[in-house]
């Protein structure tokens, strides 16, 4: 919306003026919803008529070739791309499509890249500290001071994502398991409601995968948590609900044996991988 | 606070007190010493070093935006510029009766352009204190206009410095216009005196070149300040990984707004010393030469460094006098040379050095994938 | 002064053709003719002009024009009559009026000069302009025919009807109808003035604007109806002529912008020492002059490979040494190629010179292209847009069609799957550098022939390059060639209100703003692979 009409529509509040993100609402069920979604790169169809719908604390595994849109739609729900058509709610109050992407994230929407992505010139604390659930305005920010109990908060995580030790060491000299545990970390400091997971697991060893799992599993519940994996073996052993993307719109949704019996599913994607 | 928090740092005590040292040592072998001894300073180098000192504070300015912030302006110039025309306005209009012409009102190019009042935005100038707020809101407000523009649709990276270099090619070409009222190709220039000193008197020389290293010792502290809050280590986030710093709740927009203004200000007070000492502020400061030598200064003193911009805008600045007074043909062929020298082989500038010297990398604020690219 | 020095010389260069047969000039009854002319008492000057003009002598009109510019004299001591070229100072410059032949000076007193009245004086121009009007070259004709528009008076009538009836040139035809119509509607012929209202020369404008403040109602009001004709033809004219400066200044911003649009738009190079390229190949094209003297076009052809090469040479040498040691590092590159631009542009001024330097413009290239009285093209500028056009075609061609844009876009878009396809990279990398910078060569040897060449040739068009291929969609060729179209023509569309300088400042700003508004140029590429 251009500022002038901003400044004459009268029966609206000034976008400075409203209260800062108020508290979602999950009253009616899903904590997101995408409805009829589409979205188009020069003429290639990059999501087609995506539904999808993630309940209040669900655990969802969603699965799919590549170029099926799974990025793309995680764009979408952050903000960074906008779709064509189609509607794109955060409990029953937000919608996400009127919103920019520090807003969606100050509003509870944390996101983990395919590609880990730290920031290199800071240390692993520092990269936790900017992670940090906090005001994030520009002011606050210049004169933010860190209080013990933020520390005690950073270095929880740190025990966790067990990079205690490297805690002052530059995030650019990290592995890529371990920016991918940053990664994650940076993510929990941010307390969101909603966690997009983008191929957690990517270079991580076995084990790692397996404390992956548990972590993700753990936080279902309190809080959403969708992940997008290649790894087969992984989505199972975290998988309630899974969805089969496919040529950006959904092939099949359903537990992870529903799904991998689908015969649709076996033709255009698990097929091809046996 | 954040700005006390930089005077606590050992890095930072160290440029203060160097800094302090050295213009207590210039004043008083400018002072003290007699005009023939050979450790005398004359009046002359005090105002080449307060000259010097004023590319100091721009091109810390310029690195506070490229070195932490990832944008390269290549229009830092601009801000210097009109921050130098907003003192030098104050200045043409201190002149009073006492121009070519005997105007009170108006000054000499004035009078000689036939215009019979002051234009509306020259008003004011006469007051010191309106001035000196000019010199840090007209830069600021340019910054602030041109940078939420650029910002909110995110033109970032070479686009950036493109279309800074086009702004202050477009305000040289203005200002080059006497329709503009500064003065056209002449700029202004026959000062007189400020806040009541005579210009040419070597006491009042002595004045600004202190007053130079206080507002550059003043300017590396905000700016040390605001680096090493977390407003500094978002910056830097920004820079590294834009999209990153976005989802986690930062208004990426925002931050470089606030950097690039306080920036901009900063190179406005730079611009406001420099005129009173070299005596003149024409169209040619808004060059796109000069804008774009500023950043090789950062460039070769380290960039992410704020202390190394200074070393950078010195030695060069040095060697500038040096090679202009002795083979004036060579300077471009020099500076030329130490662009592509400094970006090929030193790419970390010669604080870069230093701290291999040291061997502390882990302080290294510098982007680790650009050096390694 | 010096219009009459030139058609001297013009005369002079005529009469040495003529010299071809030197054995006439014993017996050339010119000389007789300008013997009579000279001798003749006042009441029979006439008479011996008419002589003249009764012979056919393609020499008559020369000698009646110097005659008439009080330059024809007789030597005092041999009776010879004698052209004399310059009458300043003591000693007179001379020359043979019959064979053109330079015959040194003269002290002025040895001279007689042969007088002319104020009578003969204002006959001899009608009788110079019918003597132009029945030349043989229709050119000159039609361009005698045109200088007695406003001129005619009530003797000339019968002759230029009578020529009229003769006359086959169309365009004659039109220039002697209006210089009677001219004649008639000063006479207050109604009729007349329907024959004007079509002209747009400014004497029948002149005569009609006369016309239309005269006494006769009908008259004005004829008159006026036909200005305002004549008008709104001016006012289109007016507008092909600034949609023709537009589209040449916007050819001249696309032959200086495609090559950036190349190493920047495809390769994401910034080379701001691109300027400098094109300045050396508007320098090649003045070194090359050097070497042909006289041949200028000759010159300017052998400049097109020449220049092209000179540039993708340097363009070739820019790249081994700085640009491929900072690949995936835009803004150190940017630094560091402008200060090989500020190394090229000292080293020139070292080496050539600080001044310009000027390039000659071959004849064929000169001159204009006259379409009406209010239009002409000049047409050093409708080649250089045809050249604009030709390299824009020929770099398509490349692009799309062979295989060094096959492997260009193949590396721009993904290196390392290119190389792993077996493409050199590297050599791609080296070619397409090259064939940008030889651009900026073709485009610095075409404004060689619109512009002074100097060291800061380049510097002039940096930027503007850069803004035009950032206006047009970084990778877009097309966007180019429209964005540097539409900015020149939109900067000649505001010049004639703003200025030129405010222009410039106004089209730049425009730029920046729509850069806010469309980050990606008017043609932007979509989609994820263009974010990153």
């Amino acid at each position: 919306m251009s500022m002038l009409e901003q400044l004459t529509n009268r029966d609206q509040v000034f976008d400075f003026l409203a209260p800062v993100a108020s508290p979602v609402d999950v009253r009616h069920g899903p904590i997101l919803y995408l409805e009829d979604v589409n979205v188009s790169f020069d003429g290639f169809k990059a999501i087609n008529n995506l539904n999808l719908t993630i309940d209040d604390g669900e655990l969802r595994c969603i699965i799919g070739p590549n170029g099926a849109g799974k990025t793309t739609m995680m764009d979408i729900i952050t903000g960074k791309t906008r779709p064509d058509t189609g509607s794109v709610w955060f409990g029953s109050r937000h919608n996400l499509l009127t919103m920019n992407e520090p807003d969606i994230a100050t509003l509870g929407i944390g996101r983990k890249f395919q590609k880990p992505t730290v920031f290199e010139a800071l240390t692993v604390f520092e990269n936790l500290e900017l992670a940090m659930a906090a005001d994030k305005r520009i002011l606050p920010t210049l004169t933010a001071i860190m209080k013990p109990e933020n520390r005690d908060q950073i270095d929880e995580v740190l025990e966790m994502i067990g990079l205690k030790d490297l805690r002052d060491k530059l995030a650019g000299i990290l592995s890529h398991g371990q920016k991918q545990w940053l990664e994650i970390g940076m993510l929990l400091m941010q307390k969101p409601r909603l966690l997009l997971v983008d191929e957690p697991v990517a270079g991580m060893t076995e084990q790692e995968m397996e404390r992956t799992a548990e972590l993700l599993t753990s936080l279902a519940g309190k809080q959403s948590v969708v992940v997008v994996e290649h790894d087969m073996g992984f989505v199972r052993s975290i998988a309630r609900q899974v969805t089969v993307l496919h040529q950006g719109g959904v092939l099949a949704e359903g537990t992870m044996d529903q799904v991998s019996n689908d015969p649709e599913v076996i033709k255009v994607y698990l097929g091809e991988e046996a | 606070m954040w700005l006390t928090r930089p005077l606590q740092e050992r890095s930072t005590q160290l440029f203060l007190g160097i800094l302090i040292a050295a213009l207590a040592v210039v004043t008083v072998l400018h002072l003290a010493m007699p005009e023939d001894s050979a450790l005398h300073v004359s009046a002359y180098t005090v105002t080449l070093l307060g000259k010097y000192l004023c590319y100091a504070l721009l091109a810390v300015a310029v690195d506070l935006v490229w070195g932490y912030l990832g944008i390269l302006s290549l229009g830092h110039g601009a801000f210097f510029a009109l921050g130098g025309y907003a003192m030098g306005m104050y200045l043409m209009r201190q002149i009073g009766d006492r121009g070519t012409y005997g105007d009170p009102i108006l000054p000499d190019f004035m009078v000689f352009l036939n215009w019979d009042s002051l234009p509306w935005y020259w008003h004011g100038f006469d007051m010191a204190w309106f001035a000196f707020a000019m010199v840090l809101l007209v830069p600021g407000a340019l910054a602030f206009v041109f940078g939420y523009l650029a910002f909110r649709s995110r033109v970032t990276g070479v686009y950036l410095s493109i279309i800074t270099q086009a702004l202050t090619f477009a305000l040289m070409l203005a200002f080059f216009r006497n329709e503009m009222g500064f003065g056209g190709n002449n700029g202004l220039t026959d000062f007189r005196d400020i806040l009541g000193f005579n210009l040419r008197t070597d006491a009042t020389r002595l004045g600004l070149f202190i007053a130079t290293g206080i507002a550059l010792a003043i300017g590396y502290v905000i700016c040390r300040g605001i680096v090493t809050s977390k407003l500094g280590r978002v910056s830097i986030a920004c820079r590294d990984a834009e999209a990153r710093t976005r989802f986690l709740g930062y208004r990426v927009e925002r931050v470089q707004l606030f950097v690039f203004v306080v920036s901009a200000m900063l190179a406005g007070v730079a611009g406001a010393l420099y005129v009173p000492q070299v005596g003149i502020i024409n169209p040619s400061e808004f060059s796109p030469l000069f804008s774009i030598e500023v950043v090789v200064w950062v460039a070769l003193g380290g960039r992410a460094t704020l202390y190394g911009a200074v070393i950078g805008a010195l030695l060069v600045n040095y060697a500038k006098t040096v090679f202009t007074g002795v083979m004036p043909d060579a300077w471009l062929f020099a500076l030329g040379g130490l662009f592509v020298l400094v970006t090929v082989f030193l790419p970390k500038g010669i604080a870069g050095l230093l701290q291999k010297r040291r061997k502390a990398p882990d302080n290294d604020r510098s982007n680790p994938r650009e050096a390694t690219a | 002064m010096s219009i009459i020095r030139r058609s001297l010389t013009s005369l002079l260069i005529a009469l040495a053709c003529l010299m071809s047969v030197p054995a006439m000039a014993q017996e050339d009854p010119g000389r007789e003719l300008l013997v009579n002319l000279a001798e003749a008492p006042s009441s029979r000057v006439e008479e011996a002009i008419n002589a003249i003009v009764d012979s056919g002598d393609e020499r008559a009109r020369g000698w009646l024009e110097a005659y008439g510019n009080n330059r024809l004299s007789r030597v005092k001591d041999t009776g010879q009559v004698v052209l004399v070229l310059n009458n300043r100072g003591r000693d007179w410059e001379i020359a043979d009026p019959l064979t053109g032949e330079n015959l040194g000076e003269m002290s002025r007193r040895k001279l007689d000069r042969v007088a002319i009245n104020n009578a003969i004086r204002g006959k001899l121009e009608g009788i110079m302009a019918m003597l132009d009007l029945n030349a043989a070259d229709p050119d000159v004709r039609e361009a005698s025919a045109a200088d007695m528009m406003g001129k005619v008076d009530a003797a000339l009538v019968a002759p230029l009807q009578a020529r009229l009836e003769k006359e086959e040139s169309a365009a004659v035809r039109d220039r002697i109808e209006a210089a009677l119509a001219i004649y008639r509607v000063e006479q207050g012929d109604i009729e007349a003035v329907e024959v004007l209202a079509g002209s747009l020369h400014p004497r029948a404008r002149a005569a009609l604007n006369n016309a239309a403040a005269s006494d006769s109602p009908q008259l004005v009001e004829a008159a006026n109806k036909a200005l305002a004709s004549i008008e709104q033809k001016l006012k289109l004219n007016k507008a092909a002529e600034t949609l023709y400066f537009g589209l040449s200044m916007g050819s001249v911003l696309v032959l200086a912008a495609i090559g950036l649009a190349i190493t920047f738009g495809v390769m994401g190079v910034i080379n701001m020492a691109h300027g400098e390229l094109i300045m050396l190949g508007a320098y090649t094209t003045w070194g090359v002059q050097q070497l042909l003297p006289g041949q200028p076009g000759l010159a300017l052809l052998l400049s097109i490979p020449a220049g092209f090469l000179v540039a993708a040479i340097a363009g070739i040498i820019i790249e081994r040494s700085v640009i491929q040691h900072l690949k995936g590092r835009p803004l150190e590159t940017l630094l560091a190629t402008f200060g090989i631009s500020l190394i090229l542009q000292q080293l020139v001024r070292t080496v050539i010179s600080p001044q310009n330097r000027t390039v000659v413009t071959p004849e064929w290239m000169s001159g204009s292209l006259v379409i009406n009285d209010a239009l002409s093209l000049t047409l050093n500028r409708l080649y250089v847009m045809a050249f604009a056009l030709i390299v824009f075609a020929a770099l398509m061609m490349i692009m799309r069609k062979t295989r060094l844009g096959l492997d260009v876009r193949a590396v721009t878009q993904n290196r390392a799957m290119a190389r792993s396809m077996g493409i050199k990279a590297t050599k791609v990398d080296i070619l397409t550098f090259a064939l940008g910078s030889g651009v900026a060569g073709l485009a610095g040897v075409a404004l060689s022939q619109l512009t002074n060449v100097g060291p800061n040739l380049g510097q002039n068009y940096i930027i503007d390059s850069f803004m035009v291929v950032v206006f047009g969609g970084v990778g877009n060729l097309w966007g180019t060639l429209i964005a540097g179209l539409s900015l020149g023509t939109i900067n000649q569309l505001l010049e004639p209100w703003a200025g030129a300088v405010l222009a410039k400042i106004i089209v730049l700003v425009f730029i920046i703003l729509f850069i806010q508004k469309r980050p990606k140029g008017l043609f932007p590429q979509k989609g994820r692979a263009a974010e990153n």
